[in-house]
């Protein structure tokens, strides 16, 4: 296992040629990888859709044909037709315009989530595994406490605990999320723990922060990467539950599930409302869930050989 | 007698978890940044009734004493009283809970019915038409939305085919069943009242269909991917070896040991579900806990919120101590 | 009568990968005769379980694929009949042991469930004559308290008893050939011993003909009436098991005895084959022997060698023998 100092004032392309020496290995791997996903049917469609809704998402302001909360109650509850791709609502906003900038939002949801719980999960899980005993046990039975729940059940006490917002709905999905990362992380830090380069780097003297940092969780780093690909799924899902039930985004926000809700008022008579948004969530979805099955069967060692 | 044990055994490791489920649950309720006081009492309360409430419920107290006087509370069940009816939601929750179990029974007995037939014929056929399509059925599953699923079947069904009522229990009009088990399907039933034992059936036939396709396709994942190992194990090679039909092979050899990690994974999944039962109720106006809370939330109904989530949460606790002892009694290597 | 119980005819067996076709079974012919017990020797990967496991027609389908031949057993060939009547060959007529005691029976059902549930299938029998006969059977594999076996489940045997169970298993309905495939490289020594003795006893008294897989020269030599020895998909050389260890005639053979350590001599190193066993996807033409033989000449290298007898049932495929 090679060692990296940090060193800070470097000169990018000489960091560059020194990080492609150093991690020769895992350079090879990732580019190994890459070209497993390629030849991986569910991989590449999974990645298409993720890239599409992660191109309409950023590109939402320039390819929407209407502002998306501008309100013309001339053309209100309009059925779909060329002017209005997925029709109007109650006030006569363009529904495909607000779809568009309502992936803006389930992405970023997903991407927050993931990060904040990805983040705190790994952290928690490696101290518990690497550190093990009594700092372990604790850690993991608090952990097992917020499973003992339905995860939307708690987030939802959470949202509502904390006041129905988008920001609130963000945290109390990511408080939910931590645990997966960190029982999945604990279990490699084990793994990770008994292994020769952690001895070495032990007797040349590493602290335990650095061996962590270093060692501890860049060894768990692909198993995470899967998870959190499909956390992004879960996340987005739950986000737009709790917004369906009046505790995530509030209106005007483009949410698709706030939308799906004001939608549901209008289902007999404007069926149009309430099923475009609901397609694109489950789009989006089986965007991220097959393409981190996919990624899952493609980083599994007993496959890969 | 190693059963026996092994419950034993549960029900001691269960006493943690049941303390921090309520821990948690009064970390939410009383600790929460914010007021919990002005929480209980409504949005709509004066100040005076809130701080009255907040010297009634001890919420100057420090906080272990007001943790113990919760707990004292919770044994007595004594969840707290609603803001909005006014009862206690105790008794709220005591009425609304027998729609959500007939609901809840109905969409696991369909996954069941449904889901390892389908995972079976998924692991026997691998890579054949049949698996493909339950393949892409189940990745439907775990990623659809099912509030939104609920508005479609809503469209189809309802809307546009007149198959199906859309919401509620049964028909307005119709007296439900004298209550036993509060059951709607299974009073009628015990009553021999037919009329209303269809209209109850085809009642709840949206809902739980809606309600457990999640469920459904988690199951039959995991019956295919558990069934898929099993089926190259030596152990099925001797069964084969030794003459054994087909049938005898999947459905004796391979299916009892494929339920043991099938039987876990359902068991976690239950969230799923009671988590679904929040919005399908919703969207089917089923009188359950669910539409409950939904209620309560668009109300901030604090009390009657939590004490859903409490309630929700432990029976969540004792149905995976109940799969725990199913998966004892289906893997005789467990050992204590 | 036909002194030959099984006679394998030209049999090629194919699996079909990602990387490719494997060749894993070539043109084999072999015979097991009543009564006997047959070695088939040669290195892991050589085929012998693919050739064991083709004659109960346990390939699984797909990948693998029984593409020609013929097994001829009491002179009805086994792969033209239907499904339904192979069935009642399995296990009643032929019956086969595997390598792994520890994982060839299945765990979360008890010892005595799955013994019954073979001998009722086989012999029509009530449960309590079936129960008596696994009683009867175990206590012939000398499994004390068999009454108590029958109620455990197989984690809570070793694997020694385990397979004595296994054993017991197989030759309870009677079987004509019982396919031993490996039955004791995953025991102890000591075990190995007693449960190789098990089993020679049990056949030979009962005349049960035995294919005996193995790649331990040691326990055929012990153990077997007769040896084939199978190298790359084919087999090289069929010998009495004395005429094979006096006078063997291939050049693969001869390797193989080289490598055994023995007692009587006193050599500094152990002789080993050059080179590597060749991979079955694209193998060597003509004799697939020849990238590692010494005496490989021209015609190694275009044709298949013919079967040459060099002594009385002694067999060799070689272009070096005339």
């Amino acid at each position: 296992m090679p060692s990296s100092t940090p060193r800070s004032g470097i000169d990018p392309m000489e960091w560059w040629r020194r990080f492609q020496e150093e991690h020769a290995w895992q350079l090879r791997e990732f580019v190994f990888t890459l070209g497993l996903l390629r030849r991986n049917p569910s991989a590449v469609a999974g990645s298409c859709i993720i890239a599409a809704m992660v191109f309409l998402a950023l590109a939402a302001p320039w390819i929407a044909p209407h502002d998306p909360i501008r309100i013309s109650l001339s053309e209100r509850l309009s059925s779909p037709s060329w002017h209005h791709l997925f029709g109007t609502d109650e006030l006569g906003r363009d529904i495909f315009s607000r779809v568009l900038f309502g992936a803006r939002i389930s992405l970023r949801i997903g991407l927050l989530v993931v990060g904040i719980a990805g983040g705190l999960g790994t952290v928690l899980g490696a101290v518990a595994g690497y550190v093990g005993g009594k700092l372990d046990d604790a850690i993991m039975r608090c952990l097992d406490i917020v499973l003992s729940f339905p995860s939307l059940v708690l987030a939802m006490a959470l949202a509502a605990a904390l006041g129905p917002s988008l920001r609130n709905a963000i945290m109390a999905v990511a408080f939910v999320m931590i645990p997966k990362f960190a029982r999945l992380v604990r279990g490699e830090a084990l793994a990770v723990r008994e292994k020769p380069f952690i001895a070495a780097a032990k007797v040349s003297g590493a602290g335990h922060g650095w061996i962590i940092l270093h060692h501890v969780i860049p060894n768990c780093l692909s198993s995470v990467i899967v998870l959190g690909t499909l956390v992004v799924g879960e996340t987005i899902l739950i986000a737009s539950s709790l917004s369906f039930i009046g505790l995530g985004a509030q209106p005007p926000t483009p949410e698709w599930g706030a939308m799906i809700s004001v939608g549901r008022k209008f289902l007999m008579d404007q069926w149009w409302y309430a099923t475009f948004p609901g397609c694109f969530i489950l789009v989006t979805v089986i965007g991220f869930n097959i393409f981190g099955d996919a990624l899952r069967d493609v980083l599994d060692p007993r496959i890969r050989r | 007698m190693r059963l026996l044990r092994y419950i034993a055994k549960r029900l001691l490791h269960l006493i943690p978890v049941l303390l921090g489920v309520t821990a948690l649950v009064f970390v939410i309720s009383h600790a929460i940044p914010g007021d919990p006081a002005r929480m209980m009492a409504g949005q709509k309360a004066s100040r005076e009734a809130v701080e009255n409430l907040r010297r009634s419920m001890g919420l100057d107290r420090p906080l272990h004493e007001q943790y113990l006087r919760y707990m004292w509370g919770l044994l007595h069940g004594d969840l707290g009283r609603s803001v909005r009816s006014q009862r206690p939601v105790a008794e709220d929750l005591k009425d609304f809970f027998p729609a959500t179990l007939e609901l809840t029974l109905a969409s696991m007995s369909l996954c069941l019915v449904v889901g390892l037939p389908l995972g079976i014929l998924s692991a026997v056929r691998r890579n054949r038409p049949v698996d493909h399509a339950s393949r892409v059925f189940s990745v439907c599953g775990v990623s659809m939305p099912v509030f939104w699923l609920g508005l479609m079947l809503l469209l189809l069904f309802y809307r546009n085919l007149q198959w199906l009522p859309g919401s509620g229990r049964l028909d307005v009009g119709l007296d439900p069943p004298a209550s036993v088990t509060g059951l709607y399907l299974v009073d009628a039933l015990l009553e021999g009242n037919g009329p209303v034992f269809f209209n109850a059936l085809s009642h709840i036939i949206l809902p739980a269909f809606c309600l457990s396709y999640v469920y459904l396709a988690v199951i039959t994942r995991i019956v295919r991917s558990s069934m898929i190992a099993v089926m190259e194990q030596d152990y099925v090679t001797t069964a084969r070896a030794n003459g054994l039909a087909e049938a005898v092979v999947i459905l004796k050899h391979c299916l009892k040991n494929s339920l043991i990690p099938t039987v876990t994974i359902a068991g976690l999944s239950v969230g799923e579900l009671l988590g679904g039962a929040i919005l399908t109720e919703t969207i089917f106006d089923w009188p359950g806990m669910g539409k409950y809370v939904v209620d309560s939330v668009n109300f901030l109904d604090f009390p009657a919120i939590m004490g859903f989530t409490l309630v929700v949460s432990l029976s969540y606790v004792f149905i995976n101590l109940t799969v725990d002892v199913i998966y004892a009694f289906l893997n005789p290597q467990i050992r204590y | 009568m036909d002194t030959d119980l099984l006679r394998i005819q030209d049999l090629s067996v194919r699996f079909f990968t990602y990387q490719g076709v494997v060749r894993a079974l070539e043109g084999v012919w072999l015979s097991v005769r009543r009564g006997e017990i047959l070695g088939l020797v040669g290195e892991t990967g050589c085929g012998k379980s693919v050739l064991a496991r083709s004659i109960l027609r346990l390939i699984a389908d797909p990948p693998g694929k029984i593409s020609g031949g013929r097994i001829l057993f009491k002179g009805r060939d086994l792969l033209a009949l239907p499904m339904k009547e192979m069935r009642r060959i399995r296990g009643n007529d032929i019956s086969m042991i595997f390598q792994e005691p520890m994982t060839s029976l299945n765990p979360v059902f008890t010892v005595g469930n799955q013994m019954e549930e073979v001998v009722r299938l086989h012999q029509k029998v009530s449960r309590k004559a079936a129960r008596r006969i696994c009683v009867e059977m175990l206590t012939q594999v000398r499994m004390p308290d068999a009454e108590a076996v029958l109620r455990k489940y197989p984690h809570e045997l070793s694997g020694g008893m385990r397979q004595r169970v296994m054993i017991a298993l197989e030759l309870s309905c009677r079987p004509d050939l019982l396919i031993a495939d490996e039955p004791t490289t995953a025991l102890d020594v000591t075990v190995q011993a007693q449960v190789l003795h098990i089993l020679s006893d049990l056949t030979r008294a009962r005349e049960t003909s035995v294919l005996f897989i193995t790649h331990d020269l040691g326990v055929v030599a012990h153990l077997c009436d007769r040896v084939a020895v199978m190298y790359a998909g084919k087999i090289v050389e069929t010998a009495p098991v004395e005429a094979l260890f006096q006078s063997p005639r291939h050049p693969y053979t001869r390797g193989l005895l080289a490598a055994v350590p023995s007692l009587d001599e006193d050599r500094e190193f152990l002789a080993s084959i050059p080179g590597v066993v060749p991979g079955l996807i694209d193998p060597p033409g003509g004799c697939r022997f020849h990238p590692r033989c010494d005496g490989a000449g021209e015609p190694c290298r275009r044709m298949e060698p013919a079967g040459v007898e060099v002594g009385e049932d002694h067999w060799v495929f070689c272009h070096g023998i005339r």
